[in-house]
């Protein structure tokens, strides 16, 4: 899937560009926890989130995630869009809640990491 | 639009600039407009003052029509230069969205023929015009804008990248500080992403890169979050390896047992809305870092330190060392 067809599947809108919509998304993941996005987050992958604070691009962009899809037809504050203008983040919006921007998605042939195994007690 | 001598590179710039760029940044906002109420003879005078060969006619921010050179020749030639502007004015307009793209543009001011396209918003209202001469000025402007960003990118990693090979010393360390404010989440984060960009400058492997961000960031939210006068992060990268400490001046961590447990968390409900505080921040410390070791005195300081071995292939081999400083050129 790339990022044209997949703001298709979400009927999305592109709030900043930094991406050539042609650009193939290898997987997607979703994220209210930044903590979880930073455990999990791989290079390349399409985060969806219901967060709209500038901390998301600043996580999304330490995870190596270029592309993040806010949910639930939120508006970032002007901070998170100029942080994503400047760091290359390429932001888009949806109107479908978290579950069904997912599922739609999945549905369409968007992988997800398969079960993540996390050593929880490790020390 | 684009001269024959041209090399293919440059073409292809061309094209993914038009593909990539809006409408909106490449027009003129400051647009000269036709009143509803001016007679052909005032328009023409109002376009030699103005020194232009054509504009809107706007009621009330939309636009009704257009009237260009052409026009005021045609209503000389007829004698009708006291006629209103609305009865000579062409009304089947061709505007373009503010977010159109702006290959779009190309194509009806290059194949169709138009000189001008007024720019509008979803609401229809005039936002500015495209010409030729501004969508020209804008992309030489943004391609010269991204042609230095290459360049200057390429200078710094050619410069950082041989720092190792420069300095001669039995061991050389290169020390990086930065300081970090409590409750200043709107700085949150940039130490960290500073931090990335210049070990991607010396061009450490980039999956140890990324492990570094991950746990870099996670150490800057503890310093915003928990601390009460901030605290610093030193970085100091070393040919084998980087090491990573935060250190803090209070308020200390009573139970460090306790602190270490996934989940265990002291953030409040604020910090969580925001998508932090959840517990997790030290787990994902330990897990991407290869040492990680948290002391504190409780009242007094806190101190976080982390190593990242590179392992023998620490540095890209020269090759890709190489290919990377070439690629801004490609």
């Amino acid at each position: 899937m790339n990022i044209r067809e997949m703001i298709d599947v979400l009927q999305g809108k592109v709030l900043v560009q930094n991406h050539d919509p042609n650009e193939e998304l290898p997987l997607g993941g979703a994220a209210d926890l930044m903590s979880d996005v930073l455990a999990f987050g791989s290079e390349g992958m399409a985060l969806l989130t219901g967060l709209t604070n500038p901390q998301v691009v600043r996580t999304a962009e330490m995870a190596g995630i270029n592309v993040i899809v806010i949910v639930r037809d939120k508006t970032p504050p002007p901070e998170t869009l100029e942080l994503a203008r400047d760091s290359g983040m390429t932001l888009i919006r949806t109107g479908y809640t978290m579950y069904e921007a997912c599922g739609r998605l999945y549905k369409a042939g968007l992988p997800g990491l398969g079960p993540v195994k996390m050593v929880n007690d490790s020390w | 639009m684009i001269p024959g001598n041209m090399s293919n590179q440059e073409i292809t710039k061309v094209q993914e600039l038009i593909y990539s760029t809006r409408v909106e940044s490449v027009m003129a906002s400051d647009v000269i407009v036709i009143d509803p109420s001016m007679t052909m003879s005032q328009v023409k005078n109002y376009m030699r003052e103005n020194r232009i060969s054509g504009a809107p006619v706007v009621s009330e921010g939309k636009v009704i029509g257009i009237v260009t050179m052409n026009d005021v020749i045609r209503s000389m030639e007829e004698g009708k230069l006291d006629s209103p502007v609305t009865e000579v004015m062409t009304t089947d307009v061709r505007t373009v969205l503010m977010d159109a793209m702006v290959a779009e543009v190309v194509n009806s001011l290059g194949r169709r023929g138009f000189s001008r396209l007024p720019v509008v918003d979803h609401d229809d209202k005039l936002l500015g015009i495209v010409t030729t001469g501004t969508l020209i000025r804008s992309l030489l402007l943004q391609m010269d804008k991204s042609f230095q960003k290459n360049e200057a990118e390429k200078l710094y990693t050619y410069r950082a990248s041989h720092i190792f090979q420069d300095i001669s010393s039995d061991d050389t360390g290169l020390t990086l500080r930065y300081f970090v404010n409590e409750r200043d989440f709107d700085n949150a984060g940039k130490a960290s992403s500073l931090i990335k960009r210049s070990l991607q400058r010396l061009v450490v492997q980039p999956q140890i890169v990324r492990r570094v961000g991950v746990a870099v960031y996670e150490a800057e939210m503890n310093l915003v979050i928990h601390t009460d006068i901030g605290g610093e992060i030193v970085v100091e990268v070393r040919k084998d390896r980087v090491n990573i400490s935060t250190v803090d001046h209070g308020p200390g961590i009573a139970d460090l047992k306790q602190v270490l447990q996934p989940g265990f968390s002291t953030a409040p409900e604020w910090i969580r809305d925001m998508g932090f505080g959840a517990g997790m921040g030290l787990a994902n410390i330990k897990r991407v870092s290869d040492v990680m070791k948290l002391t504190s005195d409780p009242g007094h300081w806190t101190r976080l330190e982390i190593v990242f071995n590179f392992g023998p292939d620490h540095l890209l081999p020269k090759a890709e060392l190489e290919k990377s400083l070439t690629r801004g050129s490609q």
